[in-house]
C-alpha cells in the first residue's frame, strides 16, 4: 500500500453525536421472509419499471417482475417466492408521502429460487467485456444503495476515461451503520465488486474512503484488498458530511466537482460499498438485487441492529424482528437525522434505497419549536461545506426572490443540513432551500412554456403586419393599374408592374396584374409556411388568419361587382388564398405533429389545412363565448378557454405536452395535499411573500396594452387584496391555509398569464 | 411535526448566544465596579429595565408575542452595552432616554430582532451624545474600592485629555506622564479594556463570535496608527494607546460584532472590521469627537450590505472569477 496518503479537507462541516454504536452491537442478521412483500415500481431515480407479471401469477425468488421502462430505469425482481396478489397503488417511503404503484406478493414461505438464474454466474469476470458487465448490473436491478438510488449501470458506462473509482465508505450520518457493518463483515464481496467495477469502467485504481470511527471496517477492507494493489483504503476524518460525494472527493483528491457537473467531469466515479457488493453478487453469483442491509435503530427500538432484509419487507416487520418498540416512537425517519425524511407510519416497505429506519423516542430528536428571526450570526456560513451563504439564501428564499437564491448558487447546496443544525434561531433552513428549488424548477418550466407562447405571439404579430402591408400594396397597385388601363385603353402597352413576373410573356396588363398578385401571394404563403415552423398552434392561427383574410378579400372584392376585371382578380385571389389556407374541407387530416416540413409550398398548404381544423377548436371558441356580466370574468374565461383549447389541440399526439400536463397535474395534486398542511411555517412565509408580490405585479401590469393581460391582472389584484385581508388572521391555521392555497393559485395564474395573453 | 431534516437536537439558541455575551462582559463589569464604584451597576440596572420595558411595549404595539422575544436576551444585551457606554455618574434619566432610542429607533421600528440595520446600543449612545453632551462627557475619576478616600470628582478620559493637551501644544511625550493617562491609556480604563479583551477571547473560544470582525478592527486601527506614530510620536498616539483607550476593545469584541447589523461574509467581516478600525482612528485623531467607535460602527452598518455583495465566498465547484458578482 502506498504511503502517500495525503488527505485534503472540505471546509465547514460539523462534529455530531453519531449514536452508531447503538446498532452495531450485533452482527448483521438475515431477516426472515415476511408474509407479504410490497415492491414499488419506482425504487430508483428515473422512470418506474413496467410490471411483467399478472395478479394471481406465482413468482419465484429472483424472477423479474417488472422491466425497465426507458434508459434511466432498472428492473425489479421478486425477493421471495409467492403469489402476486395485487398490482396497485400503495404508500411508499418517499419525501412526498404519496402512494405509488407496487407489486404485492404474498410469500409462500418456501423462498424458492428460479431453477436457473436469468443469466449465468461468472467465476472469472476478468474475461468479461465491459458491455456484458454493465448489462448484468442492469438486469440485476441495481440502483445506488447509498440513498439516491441512481441506476448503477449508467455509472458503469462512463463514456470517457476514468482515472479513479471511489468507494464512499464514509457513512457520516448519525445512527446509520449499514455500510459500516457491511464493510466489516463482507469486505471481500465489496472488494470483489470493486474489481468488477474497475473492469467495467476501465479505471486503473480505486480509493475506498472510510471514516476513522469505523476501525473494524478499515481493517477488514485492508485485509480483503491486500492482494490487489489497485485498491487503496484511505482513512478520512470523521466529520459530517464527509460522506457527501463532493466532500469525499475533495478530501481524497483535493479536487472539486465543477458546479452543476458530475464527478465524471473530473475523471471520477463514486459508488457506495453496498452497491459494490450487489454488483459482485450479480456478476459472480447471478443474483439480482433482492435484499439489502438496513439499519433499524433509534431510542424506542428494543434491539437496534442491522438486517439483511428482502426488498419489499414491511418496515414494521423488521422492527418486530428487532424486538419491537419499547414505547411508541416519537418520530419515524427513513435515512439519518440529517438528511432523512419523516415517515407517516411504519407500514411502508423497505426499498432499494432504504439504508436506515430510525424510530426515535419522544425528545430524542429535535423538538418542535418556533423559529426566531435570523440574527445573521454567521454560524450557518461557517458550517456550510459548500461555502454558500445560507443566511442570505434564506433571506431571499423567504422573500420569494428565487432568482436571487439562484444567483447565490442555491443549486450548489447539497441539503446536508449543517446550516440548520447550528442555527441558534432554529430556522428550518434546508426546508426553505428545497422549497426554493422546487419553485425555481416550476418557474423554469413555466418560463419555457411562456417563451414558446411569446414567440408564437410575436410571429403572429409580425405576420399580421406583413399581410396587412401586402394587402395595401396590392390594392394600391391594382388601382394604379386599373387607372392606367383606363387611361391607355387602346394603344399603349402597360409596362409590367414592379415586381411582377411577366406571366407567359403575355402583354395583357390584366393577366400581368393577376400574375403579379398571385406571385406575391404565393411568396407570402411560402414565407408564412416556413415561419410557422413545426408549431401546430402557430400554424393553426396562421391558417385561421389566412382564411379570414380570404373571406374579407372576397367580400371587399365582390362589392365592385360591376367591374369584371376586378371580379376576376378577386376571384383568382380568393381561390389562391383558399388553396393556401387549405380551403378544401376534405383536405387530408393528419396529426399536426406529423406535418411535413413546410419549406415545400404544397406541404405548407396541407399543414395549413390540418392546422385550420385545430384552429377551429383553439381559436374560435373565446370569440364566440357569450358575454358574461362580469367583463373580468369573461376575459379570464376567454383566455383560459383559449389556452385550454390550444393545449387540447396540441396534446394528443405530443408526448412532451402530455408529460408536462402530467407533471402539472401532479404538481397541482401535490399542492392540494400540502396546502392544507399550512401550519408549515415555511410554506406560510413564502406564500405570504408571494401573495404580496403577486399583488404588486398585478398593479404593475395594469398598463399592459393587452386587454386580456390587463383583465387578468385586475382580477388577480382583487384576489390578492382578498388574500391580504385574510392574512392578518395569522393565528388561525385554517385561514392561513386558505390564504396560502390562494396565494399559490394566484402565483400559478400569474405564471400562466403569458399563455393566456397570446 | 417538524417537516424537514435535519432532525438532530441543537444546542445553541439565540438565548444561549446572548447569555454567552453577558458572561463575557462580566469580568469587565467587575473591574469597572472595583475601579470606579457601583455607578455602572446602577446604569446597567436602569438601562436593562428600560430596554425590556420599551421592548415589551413595542412588541405589544406591533402585536407580537412577548415571551419568546423578551426571553431571547437581545434587549438585555442592548441594555447592558448601552449602560457600559454611559458615564457612571450620569443622571438616571440618561439611561432611560438612551434605552428608548436604542430599542425604539434602533431596533423595533425596523421590525425587531434580526431586522435592525444599525447597532441599537450605538444608536442610543449617539443620540445621547448629541443631545446631552454635558452629561455624556462627565467621567468619574479613578476611585478604587480599596482607596478609602474617594474624592468623587470627575476627570477627563485619556482621549479627552490628549485632545485638549495637544491643542495646548503639549507633546505626547509630555502628556504621557499626566495622571489622567495612567500607565498606558487612561488611569483605570486600561484594566477595564483588558478585561473586555479577556471576555472577547472567551467568546472566540466558545464560538459565540467569529474572529474576523475583532481581528479586522484591531488590525485596521493598528495599521493606520502605526505609521503616523512612527513618523511623529509627539503628535500621534501609539497603537497600544488606541487599543486600550476609550471603547476600542469593548467595540471590537462586543459592539462591532453585533451580528445583525454587521457584514455576514467572512471576507466581508474582515473588511468591515478593518474599516471600523480605520474610522475610529480618523475620528479620534482628526474628528470632532474624542472617541469614534460608535460613529464608526454606525457608518459601517450602512455599508454592510454593499460589503456583503462584493465579498461573496467562492462556492465549491466554482472558479473564483465566476463567483464574483
Ligand atoms: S445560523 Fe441562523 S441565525 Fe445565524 S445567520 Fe444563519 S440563519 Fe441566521
Ligand atoms: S444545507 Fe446547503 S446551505 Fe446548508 S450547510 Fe448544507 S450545503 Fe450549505
Amino acid at each position: 500500500m502506498s504511503l502517500m496518503q495525503r488527505l485534503f479537507n472540505f471546509r465547514g462541516g460539523l462534529h455530531l453525536d453519531y449514536r452508531k454504536d447503538m446498532s452495531t452491537r450485533h452482527p448483521i442478521r438475515v431477516a426472515p421472509v415476511p408474509p407479504q412483500l410490497v415492491l414499488p415500481l419506482s425504487q430508483h431515480a428515473g422512470a418506474p419499471a413496467k410490471p411483467v407479471v399478472k395478479v394471481g401469477e406465482r413468482v419465484l425468488r429472483g424472477q423479474t417482475i417488472a422491466q425497465p421502462d426507458g434508459f434511466v430505469s432498472v428492473p425489479i425482481h421478486a425477493s421471495s417466492s409467492g403469489t402476486v396478489v395485487a398490482i396497485e397503488s400503495r404508500p411508499i417511503p418517499h419525501v412526498s408521502g404519496l402512494a405509488a404503484p407496487c407489486i404485492v406478493i404474498d410469500t409462500d414461505g418456501r423462498d424458492e429460487s428460479l431453477p436457473a438464474p436469468e443469466w449465468a454466474p461468472v467465476d472469472d469476470f476478468s474475461a468479461l467485456d465491459a458491455k456484458t458487465l454493465r448489462e448484468t448490473v442492469r438486469r440485476a436491478g441495481i440502483a445506488g444503495l447509498g440513498g439516491a438510488g441512481f441506476p448503477s449501470f449508467i455509472k458503469l458506462s462512463p463514456g470517457r476515461s476514468v482515472e479513479t473509482l471511489i468507494i464512499n465508505g464514509a457513512e457520516c450520518e448519525p445512527y446509520i451503520s449499514c455500510d459500516q457493518q457491511l464493510m466489516a463483515e463482507r469486505a471481500d464481496e465489496i472488494v470483489g465488486g470493486v474489481q468488477v467495477i474497475l473492469q467495467a469502467i476501465g479505471a486503473p485504481h480505486c480509493l475506498i474512503g472510510v471514516e476513522d470511527n469505523k476501525p473494524d471496517a478499515i481493517a477488514a477492507l485492508r485485509a480483503a484488498a491486500a492482494q490487489d494493489e489497485r485498491i487503496q483504503v484511505r482513512v478520512v476524518l470523521t466529520r459530517y458530511p464527509q460522506g457527501g460525494e463532493k466532500q469525499l472527493i475533495q478530501t481524497l483528491t483535493g479536487r472539486e466537482v465543477p458546479s452543476e457537473g458530475l464527478p465524471l467531469d473530473i475523471g471520477l466515479v463514486v459508488h457506495n460499498p453496498g452497491t459494490a457488493r450487489a454488483v459482485y453478487r450479480a456478476v459472480r453469483h447471478a443474483e439480482p438485487l433482492t435484499a439489502r442491509i438496513v439499519t433499524v435503530t433509534g431510542g424506542v427500538v428494543a434491539q437496534p441492529q442491522n438486517f439483511e432484509a428482502r426488498i419489499g419487507t414491511p418496515m414494521q416487520f423488521l422492527i418486530e424482528q428487532a424486538g419491537g418498540y419499547v414505547q411508541p416512537p416519537g418520530r419515524l425517519l427513513m435515512g439519518g437525522p440529517m438528511m432523512g425524511f419523516a415517515l407517516p407510519s411504519d407500514a411502508l416497505p423497505v426499498i432499494k434505497s432504504t439504508n436506515c429506519i430510525l424510530a426515535a423516542a419522544p425528545g430524542e430528536l429535535r423538538p418542535d419549536e418556533a423559529a426566531m428571526p435570523c440574527i445573521r450570526c454567521g454560524a450557518c456560513q461557517e458550517a456550510c461545506p459548500v461555502n454558500l451563504l445560507p443566511q442570505q439564501l434564506y433571506w431571499h428564499a423567504r422573500g420569494g426572490e428565487f432568482d436571487k437564491t439562484r444567483a447565490l448558487n442555491l443549486f450548489d447546496c447539497i441539503e446536508c443540513g449543517c446550516c440548520a443544525q447550528v442555527c441558534p434561531s432554529h430556522i428550518p433552513l434546508v426546508q426553505y432551500y428545497r422549497h426554493a428549488k422546487t419553485e425555481i424548477w416550476a418557474e423554469d418550466r413555466e418560463k419555457r412554456k411562456a417563451d414558446a407562447a411569446r414567440e408564437r405571439h410575436e410571429a403572429r404579430q409580425a405576420r399580421l403586419e406583413r399581410e396587412e402591408r401586402e394587402k395595401e400594396e396590392a390594392r394600391a397597385r391594382k388601382k394604379a393599374q386599373l387607372a392606367a388601363r383606363k387611361a391607355d385603353a387602346d394603344s399603349s402597352e402597360a409596362p409590367p408592374a414592379a415586381g411582377a413576373t411577366p406571366a407567359d410573356g403575355t402583354d395583357d396588363p390584366v393577366a400581368a396584374a393577376i400574375a403579379a398578385a398571385k406571385a406575391k401571394k404565393a411568396a407570402a404563403q411560402t414565407a408564412d409556411g416556413s415561419a410557422a415552423t413545426d408549431d401546430p398552434v402557430a400554424r393553426a392561427i396562421a391558417a385561421a388568419k389566412a382564411k379570414k383574410a380570404a373571406s374579407t378579400d372576397n367580400s371587399n372584392a365582390t362589392t365592385p361587382a360591376d367591374d369584371p376585371v376586378a371580379r376576376a382578380i378577386a376571384a383568382a385571389k380568393a381561390k389562391k388564398a383558399a388553396a393556401a389556407a387549405g380551403g378544401p374541407a376534405e383536405a387530408p387530416v393528419v396529426r399536426p405533429r406529423k406535418a411535413p416540413p413546410s419549406d415545400d409550398a404544397v406541404a405548407a398548404a396541407i399543414a395549413a389545412a390540418q392546422a385550420r381544423k385545430a384552429a377551429k377548436a383553439a381559436g374560435t371558441e373565446p370569440a364566440d363565448a357569450p358575454p358574461a356580466d362580469d367583463p373580468v370574468a369573461r376575459a379570464i374565461a376567454a383566455a383560459k378557454a383559449r389556452k385550454a383549447a390550444a393545449e387540447q389541440a396540441q396534446d394528443a399526439a405530443d408526448p412532451v405536452a402530455q408529460a408536462i400536463a402530467a407533471a402539472k397535474a401532479k404538481k397541482a395534486a401535490r399542492e392540494a395535499t400540502t396546502a392544507p398542511a399550512s401550519d408549515d411555517p415555511v410554506a406560510k412565509a413564502i406564500a405570504e411573500a408571494k401573495a404580496k408580490k403577486a399583488a404588486k405585479e398585478a398593479t404593475a401590469s395594469d398598463n399592459a396594452d393587452d386587454p386580456v393581460a390587463r383583465a387578468i391582472a385586475a382580477a388577480k389584484a382583487r384576489k390578492a387584496a382578498k388574500d391580504a385581508a385574510a392574512t392578518p388572521a395569522d393565528d388561525d391555521p385554517v385561514a392561513r391555509a386558505i390564504a396560502a392555497a390562494k396565494a399559490k393559485k394566484a402565483a400559478r395564474e400569474a405564471a400562466d398569464k403569458p399563455d393566456g395573453a397570446s | 411535526m417538524r417537516l424537514s431534516s435535519p432532525f438532530l437536537p441543537v444546542a445553541a439558541s439565540v438565548g444561549s448566544v446572548m447569555r454567552d455575551v453577558l458572561l463575557a462582559l462580566l469580568p469587565g463589569i467587575v473591574v469597572y465596579v472595583l475601579l470606579f464604584g457601583p455607578g455602572v451597576l446602577r446604569n446597567i440596572a436602569i438601562a436593562v429595565a428600560a430596554c425590556l420595558l420599551f421592548e415589551a411595549i413595542a412588541l405589544w404595539l406591533r402585536g407580537r408575542p412577548l415571551r419568546p422575544f423578551l426571553s431571547d436576551g437581545s434587549a438585555l444585551v442592548t441594555g447592558v452595552l448601552l449602560a457600559l457606554t454611559l458615564p457612571p455618574i450620569a443622571p438616571w434619566w440618561i439611561a432611560v432616554v438612551g434605552s428608548l432610542f436604542a430599542i425604539g429607533l434602533g431596533k423595533q421600528v425596523y421590525g425587531g430582532l434580526g431586522y435592525n440595520p444599525f447597532n441599537p446600543a450605538m444608536v442610543g449612545y449617539v443620540v445621547l451624545l448629541i443631545s446631552f453632551p454635558v452629561q455624556m462627557t462627565a467621567w468619574p475619576a479613578l476611585q478604587p474600592v480599596w482607596d478609602s478616600a474617594p474624592d468623587a470628582v470627575s476627570a477627563a478620559t485619556a482621549l479627552d485629555h490628549v485632545r485638549t493637551q495637544l491643542a495646548l501644544d503639549r507633546t505626547l511625550t509630555e502628556i504621557s506622564g499626566d495622571a489622567a493617562i495612567g500607565w498606558a491609556a487612561g488611569a483605570g480604563w486600561e484594566w477595564i479594556a483588558l478585561a473586555w479583551l479577556g471576555g472577547g477571547l472567551y467568546m472566540l473560544w466558545r464560538g459565540t463570535i467569529r474572529w474576523q470582525i475583532p481581528a479586522g478592527m484591531l488590525a485596521g486601527l493598528t495599521l493606520i496608527a502605526l505609521p503616523f506614530w512612527a513618523a511623529d510620536p509627539d503628535r500621534y498616539a501609539s497603537p497600544l494607546f488606541h487599543w486600550l483607550a476609550g471603547a476600542t476593545l469593548l467595540g471590537a469584541f462586543f459592539i462591532a460584532t453585533d451580528p445583525v447589523s454587521a457584514a455576514t461574509t467572512p471576507r466581508g467581516r474582515l473588511l468591515y472590521g478593518a474599516l471600523i478600525g480605520v474610522l475610529v482612528y480618523v475620528i479620534r485623531t482628526w474628528g470632532g469627537y474624542p472617541d469614534g467607535v460608535a460613529f464608526a460602527v454606525l457608518l459601517l452598518n450602512i455599508c454592510a450590505p454593499t460589503i456583503d455583495r462584493y465579498t461573496q465566498p467562492r462556492v465549491y465547484g466554482h472558479t473564483r472569477r465566476e463567483s464574483e458578482p
